[in-house]
């Protein structure tokens, strides 16, 4: 049985000209895997990510045919049954983690807030958190522990962002460019844990980003979108067979280390891929 | 024309040299080297690349170059001279810089006409109209959009505008941070055929910073790679293909840009 | 080409709205349509808009909409402090038997001209002295700094009627009192802008142009924090005519027999539990027109701040 099914997803803006959809149409199931979902700037991917998790901006409207995470119809949840969930059971990575961490309050306070939440007593709740910090790789958790956001590098906080996750251990984690913002070397390091977190505990795991290669050498599976429209699903290490002329092109124009193409292949878009 | 024989060949021609370069910034009590002697040199005509990662020191290298950050120690030498601290108006004329981020580095209130006839009418230049529609079509913008605003235009179009801006006053080197790191893929692979044009075309000097070792591979024909504001080592095109690096670091780098593979295996 | 025959009867509209203007006029004049557009979308500013109009309008117009003389007084004896709605005496008259509509009309003028130069004095200073403090930092931004936190220590009416008390009382001095006291509100403004802007990326490159610190200020830093100042200097508008109001209650703004809407307050004081519209009329006067630059100032902030916006 799948973790998350969605079907016919949409999300729509209301604008001076109209209400402009921005998610057109998205169907797909996750079971515990990591699904890559993959376009460029305005494609919907981020927009897909947050709709799943009941956090579509307003004004903007998500509507779906279906929506059902573990059995839970998530177009009916009210406000306590989202709380029950968000966290939880179904989690969340930005891209900066200063935005996402609460920036007036240590790193571990945060961590044990919410494991305390979970019903954990105090000295097992510090226990556990430097343990989680431990678990991300963090070499000095006690240090990081007092903390407060601002003072971490950027992959120290994204790390302490999932250890946050890692707290709660969500049976779905949606990843938003969650290695966007950090140096390559460091990002591989994210990645090995969020695989760890998806063979080792069984997480669903829907990982978003812009970048092709990456997405395809982590993801089991890759949703290629466009224009708010899923326009490919591919087996990951299937990619080189992608027969869609915008995963195509996505590919082709990226500059290899080995490539000497001159001048590099573009994308030339098509109004019929938007149908 | 590929510039790899060129560059190899014509080394001796050096246009822009740093010699033992440091960058201190202080912040109260603390002291933070950014950049601790680093030298290298670049050949008239020749694309050269700078690699790190954040915190590298690799754009204030390029900072400090221009005169946007202090230089505490070392020697920066264009043509043969030291260049003058503070910079005049004549190396502006000679050294222009493209910013990585086109959402911060074009003045919100300001149409793309004043922001291309601003630096002409500060050096001084005639034929302004001219110009001005020159360069956006050059760098395929068309006169259709030297009236608008930045905040008409798309991503690709404002690092086009700032490319124009940078080429406007002519300058023999151009100093390129992270020009399409903010850029979606494909637009990326516009502004690199871009840039790769003008300079056959024009004869320019590059010095280009990236995190991204393939677009530097694709841009430069060496490159040097930069940990803690160190200089780590120089490769060549050649060798960086060929996987020839020296030193472990470089290594890292190579592997993780190939992307993620579940183990290290031990 | 065809298209804007096309759409010969919102010919100017799509003008001023097109996204591909041909010269700089036309982009200029589509960038304040747009925030015109913007504004009237505010139906709250629209009416401080408004009331700022008819402020300006009657000033002009006063001479033609006051049925009578503001200074010389009726027949003392038949037409002194007449209540409102009376005949001929739509607000009442005063103790000097002046009809008190055509005081506020008149007075329309003076209130006006405090806004008008206080505006013109305080803006420029503030924006100065805000946008080099900040731009250059270090010693300069200290001794600007320092000096601004001086001035602000003061409470404005306390300093404004030290001024006044040394210059000697009358308008005009309570308009300069006024403006060197309302400044330093203006340069923190700006000095904080200037600090979020000074070092981006679009000044870096105006540097790398060789422009002199002056261009970058005057032509890139100011414009910035241009809309920011002018809404705080509008929302500020208000206070400005409480204070030169307060100034005219205590004598030492407006002298008599000018009809400054402060001085007719207080003229007006000694009548306030038998004749209470001698006082009440200008005090609701005080009170539109302050209301009025409120309401436009908040609609401007929305339409103009660029971190309201996003």
């Amino acid at each position: 049985m799948s973790l998350l099914s969605v079907e016919n997803l949409r999300v729509t803006y209301p604008t001076r000209q109209g209400p402009s959809e921005v998610v057109r149409g998205v169907s797909f199931n996750l079971g515990r895997e990591r699904l890559g979902i993959v376009g460029e700037s305005g494609s919907g991917k981020s927009q897909t990510g947050r709709a799943i998790l009941g956090l579509t901006p307003a004004p903007g409207l998500a509507t779906a045919d279906r929506l059902e995470f573990d059995g839970i119809d998530l177009r009916q949840a009210d406000a306590r049954q989202w709380r029950s969930l968000r966290g939880r059971r179904m989690s969340m990575v930005m891209q900066d983690p200063k935005f996402s961490l609460n920036p007036v309050m240590p790193v571990g306070k945060q961590l044990m807030e919410t494991l305390r939440t979970h019903g954990a007593p105090r000295s097992e709740a510090k226990n556990r958190a430097l343990e989680m910090l431990e678990a991300v790789q963090i070499r000095d958790p006690e240090r990081v522990f007092r903390a407060y956001p601002h003072e971490l590098s950027g992959g120290m906080g994204q790390r302490a962002m999932i250890a946050m996750m890692l707290v709660s251990a969500p049976d779905l984690l949606i990843a938003d460019e969650p290695t966007s913002a950090l140096d390559v070397t460091i990002q591989i390091e994210v990645l090995r844990i969020l695989d760890k977190l998806v063979s080792e505990r069984g997480m669903g795991l829907i990982f978003i980003s812009h970048d092709l290669r990456l997405v395809s050498s982590f993801c089991d599976r890759v949703l290629v979108m466009y224009a708010g429209q899923v326009v490919e699903e591919l087996q990951a290490s299937d990619l080189h067979n992608a027969r869609h002329p915008y995963t195509q092109g996505l590919l082709n124009c990226l500059p290899k280390i080995d490539g000497d193409q001159r001048p590099l292949p573009t994308l030339n878009r098509d109004e019929a891929w938007t149908k | 024309m590929t510039g790899t024989e060129m560059s190899e060949k014509t080394m001796t021609d050096t246009v822009l040299s740093v010699e033992n370069l440091e960058v201190t910034f202080r912040a109260g009590l603390e002291e933070v080297r950014a950049v601790r002697g680093v030298s290298f040199t670049v050949g008239r005509g020749e694309s050269y690349g700078i690699v790190g990662e954040s915190g590298s020191g690799k754009s204030t290298v390029l900072r400090a170059i221009c005169g946007l950050a202090p230089t505490s120690g070392g020697r920066i030498v264009l043509d043969g001279a030291p260049i003058p601290a503070p910079r005049d108006a004549a190396f502006y004329r000679r050294v222009q810089m493209v910013f990585q981020d086109p959402y911060a580095s074009l003045h919100p209130r300001h149409t793309i006409d004043s922001v291309l006839s601003e630096p002409l009418a500060i050096q001084g230049f005639d034929r302004r109209e001219e110009r001005i529609e020159q360069a956006l079509e050059e760098v395929g913008l068309g006169k259709g959009f030297r009236f608008r605003y930045p905040h008409q235009l798309s991503g690709g179009q404002r690092q086009r505008v700032a490319v124009a801006r940078a080429l406007i006053l002519e300058p023999e080197v151009i100093l390129l941070d992270e020009p399409t790191s903010a850029l979606d893929a494909s637009i990326q692979a516009e502004v690199l055929n871009l840039l790769d044009r003008l300079r056959a075309e024009r004869g320019l000097t590059y010095i280009l910073v990236s995190h991204d070792l393939a677009v530097v591979s694709h841009m430069c024909e060496r490159l040097l790679v930069m940990q803690h504001g160190q200089a780590v080592e120089e490769l060549t095109r050649g060798a960086l293909r060929a996987r020839q690096a020296q030193t472990d670091y470089t290594k890292t780098l190579l592997k993780a840009s190939e992307g993620y593979s579940a183990e290290v295996p031990a | 080409m065809s298209a804007l025959t096309h759409t010969e009867p919102r010919g100017t509209r799509a003008w001023l709205l097109s996204d591909h203007p041909t010269s700089r006029r036309q982009a200029r004049l589509g960038q304040s349509y747009r925030t015109w557009l913007a504004l009237r979308g505010n139906w709250l500013a629209m009416v401080g808009l408004a009331i700022v109009l008819a402020l300006v309008l009657v000033a002009i117009f006063a001479p033609w909409l006051a049925p009578y003389n503001p200074i010389l007084g009726q027949d003392l004896n038949t037409a002194r402090l007449l209540p409102p709605l009376s005949p001929g005496h739509l607000l009442g008259t005063d103790d000097l038997a002046r009809d008190i509509l055509s005081r506020l009309i008149y007075g329309t003028r003076l209130t006006l001209m405090v806004v008008a130069l206080v505006a013109v004095i305080a803006t420029p200073i503030g924006l100065l002295v805000g946008t080099t403090a900040g731009y250059f930092g270090g010693w300069v931004d200290t001794v600007l700094m320092r000096f601004t936190d001086v001035v602000l220590a003061f409470p404005r009416l306390i300093l404004a009627l030290a001024f006044v008390a040394a210059l000697g009382p009358g308008i005009e001095n309570a308009i300069i009192a006024i403006a060197i006291t309302s400044w330093p509100p203006y340069a923190r403004l700006a000095r904080a802008e200037t600090l979020t802007i000074r070092d981006s990326d679009f000044i870096a490159a105006t540097r790398l142009q060789g422009a002199s610190s002056v261009r970058i200020i005057w032509k890139h830093v100011v414009p910035l924090c241009m809309s920011s100042v002018i809404v705080r200097v509008t929302l500020d508008m208000a206070g400005i005519i409480l204070t030169a109001a307060g100034l005219g209650f205590l004598g030492l703004g407006a002298q008599p027999p000018q009809p400054e809407w402060g001085a007719m307050i207080a003229g007006g004081r000694r009548f306030l539990i038998d004749q209470w519209w001698v006082a009440t009329m200008p005090g609701i006067a005080i009170f539109i027109v302050s209301l009025g630059f409120n309401l436009l100032g908040d609609g401007l902030r929305d339409v103009l701040d660029p971190k309201g916006r996003k």
